[in-house]
């Protein structure tokens, strides 16, 4: 047994990062166990020739491909989305996209406005200044006054549009739709030690230029100054309860494999819509034999998703390929409710680029657009980049039903059992995906592609892990209060994704670490009576 | 529990193909990308090619291993000695049943082709890593935004 902490947070990604770093000034002894390693930039994709190839192994997005020993398996065969995770000091930050969206005012209140769901129990100005406070953090580029948003500016100015988020701007405004540069967490200047972007490729598997904000160089470095300690390569097995009802500690495995027990003051959860809901799931005692503070039956349940449909184009001209970041610009045309539609809530359209040659070829192949034999090489010239997409990104509502549980069978390396996952699309879901692939099929043709093909929902997994632990002020049916802590155990917090009550149609990393902050926030005034 | 991996774990199945699998492989490439005066590049059968192809089967090993031996029997036994006009027949078989496992397969192919030197620069791309060099993304117009602007807010109140 080691000395114990008075916080204890277990996860280091976008969450624990940022909730590390504002808690840092209050002296505290703050310790983070993080399942993953430090992985250097000199060790990701962009450094060698094998770029692309390794984005199918070891740098995959998808836990059950890579199988990394960080990695836990999750079984997600009952998900037609599958499930995306990284487990390193970072966490799912070293491998997003970056697109830095939040969520807009009326995600918070969709009971209120549309008769669906529940309403959050904070809205959008309640997170504001935390929202500018992460942008600071990590470094977010864009372009203010955004007619979609209450207005708000950034540090940096946007990522070029380049060719394909020029030829769809065009088609954008002929048609008359919104659009704007996206909000990115990526340095397009300089900033705070961090290099300008100088357009590497997709910024999925980690950028080896330091200009995509992931935590691991953002928060943490700035945290570990100010005394947060940081373990890696230590996996959590299950959250302790003392007989008093309050969360005691965490057992968990080191780089060794020897199990540990970390005796805290204050558990808070940072281990993302996945990770959180299992490690409770597994944390069982005779208080609470169907998991940790999971007396309404929550933990777990509500999980969304963000179905993801792409639609891509092919171009007689040249587009941007994959020499640059993913994102371009964003249309939230129709992002808020609109019946006549056929649906309650809605869709952002997210424009991006292209794949490199590999995956040019590979969906060349696999589509019967290229042949194999001595067509091949003309139909490749004919395709290689001159593709760009759009992707839908839902607003799946949250329904009980879609849920993790532990799975029966399935352990991982430590024997901990693993997730499962059931997830379907509800009628509503369905119907919005639909509506967003014929608006985003129309623009690309609008935009001049001579080809068009459309992926419902196999391949696109965006990791938005969301809702499996909401927040309400009701503990009949939410998990955590309005400022994160459980309403079971009162020194147990949740603070990434699982505590969201809606997850909008937007890529939810600024409103998750905008929460951990804004808990970090309530937690410091409350410090005196923080358990009553 | 590290992020990187020294060593493919058994699960994976066996990294080294056999002589014949090398030879089926090869010929199997060498109707799926054919070399080309045309376009200045080498098929997938070239031996550099194979080479690397060899060393990268990593997580898909069980996978390249199975599509071989299907090909194999589609073909009577041995689809390289078959003549090619038999091997277009055996390989239109082995698209239509291959499967995961040819579409794993094939991934392989295209991830080693399509980043040999040759065929690199038959495609006007340089023949490097991303890193550090990087590329040049077209700087936009902004200007386009002024219809966007004129139409004012869209966000709903709340």
């Amino acid at each position: 047994m080691t000395d114990p902490v008075d916080i204890l947070i277990i996860g280091s990604g976008a969450s624990g990062g940022a909730f590390a770093w504002s808690m840092a000034d209050t002296k505290m002894r703050i310790v983070c166990l993080e399942q993953g390693d430090w992985v250097k930039p000199t060790d990701y994709p962009a450094n060698g020739r094998d770029w692309e190839a390794r984005r199918y192994s070891d740098s995959d997005i998808l836990p059950n491909r890579r199988q990394l020993p960080a990695d836990y398996p999750v079984n997600d065969d009952n998900s037609i989305t599958k499930i995306a995770t990284y487990n390193a000091v970072g966490g799912g930050t070293v491998h997003y996209a970056a697109h830095f969206p939040r969520l807009h005012p009326s995600d918070f209140r969709v009971r209120t406005l549309d008769g669906v769901a529940e309403d959050w129990p904070i809205n959008y100005r309640t997170l504001e200044p935390f929202f500018t406070e992460n942008d600071r953090m990590m470094g977010i580029s864009g372009m203010p006054n955004d007619p979609s948003y209450p207005d708000h500016t950034y540090p940096m100015p946007p990522i070029p549009p380049g060719r394909s988020g020029t030829r769809f701007a065009h088609a954008l405004n002929r048609l008359g739709w919104h659009w704007w540069p996206s909000a990115a967490a990526i340095a397009t200047q300089d900033y705070e030690g961090r290099a300008a972007c100088i357009n590497l490729g997709h910024c999925l598997p980690g950028c080896a230029q330091g200009a995509k904000a992931s935590t691991d160089i953002t928060y943490w470095p700035q945290a570990i100054r100010a005394g947060v300690e940081l373990r890696t390569n230590c996996r959590v097995r299950e959250i302790t309860l003392g007989p008093d009802g309050m969360a005691t500690g965490a057992i968990y495995y080191d780089r060794d494999g020897q199990e540990v027990f970390q005796p805290a003051h204050v558990v808070v959860m940072a281990a993302n819509g996945i990770g959180t809901p299992r490690l409770l799931l597994n944390s069982k005692s005779e208080r609470f034999p169907n998991g940790l503070a999971n007396s309404s039956d929550l933990v777990g349940r509500n999980l969304m998703l963000h179905p993801w449909p792409v639609v891509q184009g092919w171009f007689h001209e040249e587009m941007d390929g994959q020499r640059g970041p993913i994102v371009s610009i964003w249309s939230k045309q129709f992002y808020e409710t609109d019946l006549s539609r056929g649906f309650t809530r809605g869709y952002m359209l997210q424009f991006g680029r292209g794949p490199g040659p590999v995956g040019e070829a590979q969906a060349g192949i696999e589509s019967g657009r290229m042949p194999w034999g001595e067509g091949h090489h003309a139909a490749m010239r004919r395709y290689h980049h001159r593709r760009a997409h759009i992707g839908v990104a839902c607003d799946d509502l949250p329904e009980p039903h879609n849920r993790i549980t532990l799975d029966p069978v399935l352990k991982d390396s430590h024997g901990i059992p693993a997730p499962r996952i059931d997830y379907t699309l509800s009628p509503n879901t369905a119907a919005m995906m639909e509506h967003g692939i014929a608006r985003a099929t129309e623009l690309m043709q609008e935009a001049g592609a001579h080809t068009t093909t459309v992926s419902r929902t196999v391949l696109n997994y965006p990791g938005h892990l969301l809702g499996t632990c909401r927040m309400g002020t009701n503990p009949a049916t939410s998990v955590v209060n309005e400022w994160g802590r459980s309403h079971d155990v009162r020194n147990l917090f949740v603070i990434d994704g699982s505590v969201f009550v809606t997850g909008g149609g937007v890529n939810p990393t600024s409103t998750i670490q905008a929460i951990a902050l804004y808990i970090a926030n309530e937690m410091k005034q409350r410090l005196d009576t923080l358990f009553d | 529990m590290s992020n990187t991996l020294a060593n493919p774990p058994p699960s994976w199945g066996d990294p080294t193909l056999t002589d014949a699998e090398k030879r089926t492989l090869a010929a199997m490439c060498a109707r799926m990308i054919p070399a080309s005066a045309e376009f200045k590049v080498p098929g997938a059968d070239d031996p550099l090619i194979q080479a690397d192809i060899a060393k990268s089967l990593g997580r898909d090993a069980t996978a390249v291993h199975e599509a071989l031996a299907l090909l194999d029997r589609i073909a009577g036994g041995d689809f390289a000695a078959l003549p090619v006009a038999k091997q277009d027949e055996a390989c239109a078989t082995l698209r239509a049943e291959g499967g995961m496992n040819l579409t794993l397969t094939t991934r392989i192919v295209l991830q080693c082709y399509y980043r040999d030197d040759r065929v690199m620069i038959s495609l006007g791309m340089e023949p490097r890593p991303p890193f550090p060099k990087g590329h040049v993304l077209p700087q936009g117009d902004w200007s386009l935004l002024d219809p966007v602007r004129a139409r004012g807010k869209i966000w709903r109140d709340a």
